[in-house]
């Protein structure tokens, strides 16, 4: 089994961009579990056809030890099995605690088995690494191989540098590897290059270039992943491409996060290539 | 022995700071140096400093506790009346539960006692997770529900500062629902300040701002004062209650032995401040003299002759010759007792040598006890004192306000509108201090210990263990953390938090009580037989038969 975390700056396209993926990764076959990393617990929306999904810590709270793991995963497109973290609601308690409470949870009630026949475990993590207990689906050699979302956009970089420096640190210790930028288009001059050169900065590859399309929204709208929605759109070739890219990957490597000062000079050189 | 014995005089105070500081990396030994001081505040040169309130280095086997045990043990602890609510996972109610021997009478029918009550939150993962604020409110109402107390008092603990509940909301939010119960909290987690003096601090700042003027019954007494950083430990406020009720002086309010919620609340109607322990409270002392007009002196009562000279410094400062000459009628009664016990134990403790390494006043208050019995004290420090306590309050404009202290939230005061009034004119006061008479004076420490001396703040288990090696004392005296390590040492060992299970040793009776209990320590046999026959002799030999 592969396990797959995918992180990046909050807005940038992380779950959509997952959850796209892995229908194009279960209409090749494969076998793939759905690990949402979100208090907001919206990361399975589009394989479930909407927000059906009690999470982890709410029947873990509700139904105290006495939990099976057919309480907490449910069956989305294409055979995957769809489960939701969950969290406090913004501005109490923490969250972090909950990620790391309930990715236990679902070790120890068997989720990762073998006999449980996945090909894949996909972790959707909230955003930046702001503590320790989003780091958890790196540490503790839970996801292996690591994918950042980003664009060509300041802070997106920004963001994908600096989750870089925790897996880093995770990396030195334990077998967690960077499989490369996922470049989630925003239509920046130059994006494609600049990601390409960001990302061999790092020592890393771009695995895969997603064009702005609105078909992805109107997929959204609609509560279904691109392929679901529309089989035929050039979108879905698009998601298909990144899920093929992603099962043949063997690029895996230690980041090396760029000083603020490279990354301010990478975004220069590019930007200022079109003036 | 004998040479081991006459190894020991030749020991210089300087040889034993460097051979206490020897084993330590060079930055651990740099900075411990600093707060290891050879006493040498005599003559006309400045006196040396002490570096005081400080980070423990991390490895160091420290003495001290954390600022919720300040906080919730020390302060409010004691008090009887006001429902102590721990928020937090159970271990840390639990070991606070009745570990201090802080002691609480049962008063009449209608006098409320909670503390042998532990009521915790007992947060679990899942609170910890979506936060515990409201199981903080439900647990406020079921404590309401079952005791209707006049107040509730909820503490964080180290989980509650880390997911950030707003405690002070939800006691503000309880307050206005419940009506006629003051509820408010401290944020009182462990990891704040360096030691439990930012719990003390963070508990009287709040008693100061939450209760204290919030009573209407006026007290008429002729003599009122409060009692200041008094815990009552094994009784010693009972005592010190009972010495001041014969002389006639009424005792408006504890800080914090034996207290209630009515005597905090009208402790700004006491006409004089008297502080024992000067670290814990020695700042709501000044915010009660800036709010309410009440002037402070620093008293102590530990000690037969150190509380006859607080009882007439008490007396003076009323200035009434008829209380004088009740003052005086009682240590003329009490004295002759202490003074037989005294001269009963003196030819046995004479001579012999302590150490004291306790609290943030204890370990000069009790230096008087010792020299009541002709010891001498060789070495002496506290676990969380600031400078002031050890060098004097002079040196308090100079006190350099570190990042960890800031930390630790200071209240400002002004004149309360309506109840400041000053206790004296400005004349009376004048005339008082023109006689000698010293107002918010604390010197120290160091001043009352002989020249040569080591004077040591935050000892640690290292240090205890390599000083009684060398100096070899007839007593330590700390608490219980260090209690068995040092009897193993072979050395007598008297707990001065908790006094063992013994006391009072305040007052008259508390001091008859401290020598005849020293007396039976220093000169017991027991630590004779410290060592197996097989450990002192050489073990028997033999040959075979067959040989």
């Amino acid at each position: 089994m592969r396990k797959v975390a995918i992180y990046g700056k909050g807005g940038i396209g992380k779950s959509t961009t997952t959850q796209n993926t892995v229908a194009g990764l279960a209409e090749m076959g494969r076998k793939i579990m759905v690990v949402g990393c979100d208090p907001k617990a919206d990361s399975t929306r589009l394989l479930l056809g909407g927000l059906a999904q009690k999470s982890v810590l709410d029947t873990l709270r509700e139904e105290g030890e006495d939990v099976e793991l057919e309480d907490i995963r449910k069956p989305g497109y294409g055979n995957t099995w769809c489960v939701e973290s969950g969290g406090p609601e913004p501005g109490v308690g923490c969250a972090g605690r909950g990620i790391i409470t309930s990715i236990n949870m679902l070790e120890s009630l068997g989720a990762y088995e073998e006999s449980e026949g996945l090909d894949y475990a996909f972790y959707d993590v909230l955003g930046d690494v702001v503590c320790g207990g989003f780091a958890m689906p790196i540490r503790d050699g839970k996801a292996e191989e690591i994918y950042i979302v980003c664009s060509g956009e300041m802070m997106a970089m920004y963001a994908a540098n600096n989750i870089c420096k925790g897996i880093m640190k995770f990396a030195q210790s334990g077998r967690v590897r960077l499989g490369g930028l996922i470049c989630n288009s925003r239509n920046v001059d130059n994006e494609k290059e600049m990601i390409v050169e960001l990302a061999k900065k790092i020592g890393t590859q771009m695995i895969y270039f997603v064009p702005r399309n609105n078909d992805v929204q109107r997929a959204e709208i609609n509560r279904k992943t691109v392929i679901e929605w529309n089989p035929a759109v050039e979108q879905a070739d698009e998601y298909r491409g990144l899920a093929r890219a992603i099962d043949g990957n063997s690029n895996f490597v230690i980041p090396k996060p760029l000083e603020i000062e490279e990354l301010e000079k990478l975004l220069m050189d590019f930007g200022l290539m079109q003036a | 022995m004998a040479t081991a014995k006459k190894k020991i005089v030749q020991w210089e105070p300087t040889d034993i700071k460097a051979e206490l500081l020897q084993r330590y990396p060079a930055k651990v030994a740099r900075k411990r140096a600093k707060q290891i001081m050879i006493n040498e505040a005599h003559g006309s040169a400045p006196p040396p400093e002490i570096v005081a309130n400080v980070r423990t280095i991390p490895g160091i086997i420290t003495m001290r506790g954390c600022t919720y045990a300040g906080c919730k043990g020390v302060i409010m602890g004691p008090t009887s009346d006001i429902v102590n609510l721990v928020h937090g996972p159970i271990g840390c109610s639990f070991y606070a539960w009745l570990t201090r021997r802080n002691q609480t009478s049962a008063g009449g029918d209608n006098h409320e006692n909670f503390i042998p009550y532990a009521l915790s939150t007992d947060m679990q993962d899942s609170d910890i997770i979506f936060g515990g604020e409201k199981k903080l409110a439900a647990a406020i109402q079921e404590a309401y529900d079952l005791f209707h107390p006049k107040a509730i008092a909820v503490f964080a603990t180290c989980p509650v500062g880390l997911i950030g509940d707003d405690i002070h909301t939800v006691a503000k939010r309880m307050k206005d629902k419940l009506g006629d119960c003051n509820v408010f909290a401290f944020s009182c987690e462990g990891y704040k300040g360096v030691s439990q003096s930012a719990g003390h601090h963070i508990a009287n700042n709040q008693v100061f701002t939450h209760v204290v003027g919030k009573s209407d019954r006026l007290k008429t007494d002729k003599y009122k004062i409060n009692l200041l950083g008094e815990y009552n430990i094994g009784g010693d406020g009972f005592e010190i209650d009972r010495i001041l009720k014969k002389c006639g002086i009424t005792n408006i309010a504890t800080f914090s032995g034996n207290s209630t919620y009515d005597q905090f609340a009208s402790a700004n109607q006491a006409d004089l401040s008297c502080v024992m322990c000067h670290r814990s409270i020695n700042y709501v002392a000044d915010m009660l003299e800036v709010k309410y007009g009440i002037p402070w002196i620093k008293v102590n009562f530990i000690g037969a002759a150190a509380t006859a000279k607080s009882l007439r410094k008490i007396a003076q400062y009323f200035g009434d010759p008829e209380l004088t000459a009740q003052v005086e009628a009682v240590i003329a009664e009490e004295m002759p007792e202490v003074e037989a016990a005294r001269l009963d134990v003196l030819p046995r403790t004479e001579g012999k040598k302590a150490m004291l390494f306790v609290g943030g006043s204890r370990a000069h208050h009790y230096q008087e006890l010792f020299k009541e019995m002709g010891m001498k004290v060789l070495s002496a420090g506290y676990e969380f004192a600031h400078r002031d306590d050890y060098e004097g309050r002079q040196v308090l404009p100079n006190l350099k306000v570190d990042a960890d202290s800031r930390n630790i939230e200071e209240i400002e005061v002004e004149p309360d509108p309506h109840l400041y009034k000053p206790r004296k004119s400005a004349e009376e006061m004048q005339a008082l201090v023109a006689g000698g008479y010293e107002f918010k004076d604390y010197d120290g420490l160091n001043a009352d210990m002989d020249q040569g001396t080591i004077i040591i703040d935050d000892l640690n288990q290292y240090e205890a263990e390599k000083l009684v090696e060398l100096l070899k004392p007839d007593l330590f005296c700390a608490g219980i953390k260090e209690k068995f390590s040092i009897q193993k040492l072979g050395i007598p060992m008297k707990q001065l938090h908790s006094y063992d299970s013994g006391g009072p040793y305040a007052g008259f009776k508390g001091a008859v009580n401290f020598y005849r209990e020293i007396d039976r320590l220093v000169n017991s046999r027991v630590w004779g037989l410290m060592k197996a026959p097989w450990q002192e002799h050489p073990e028997l030999s033999a040959t075979y038969v067959w040989e």
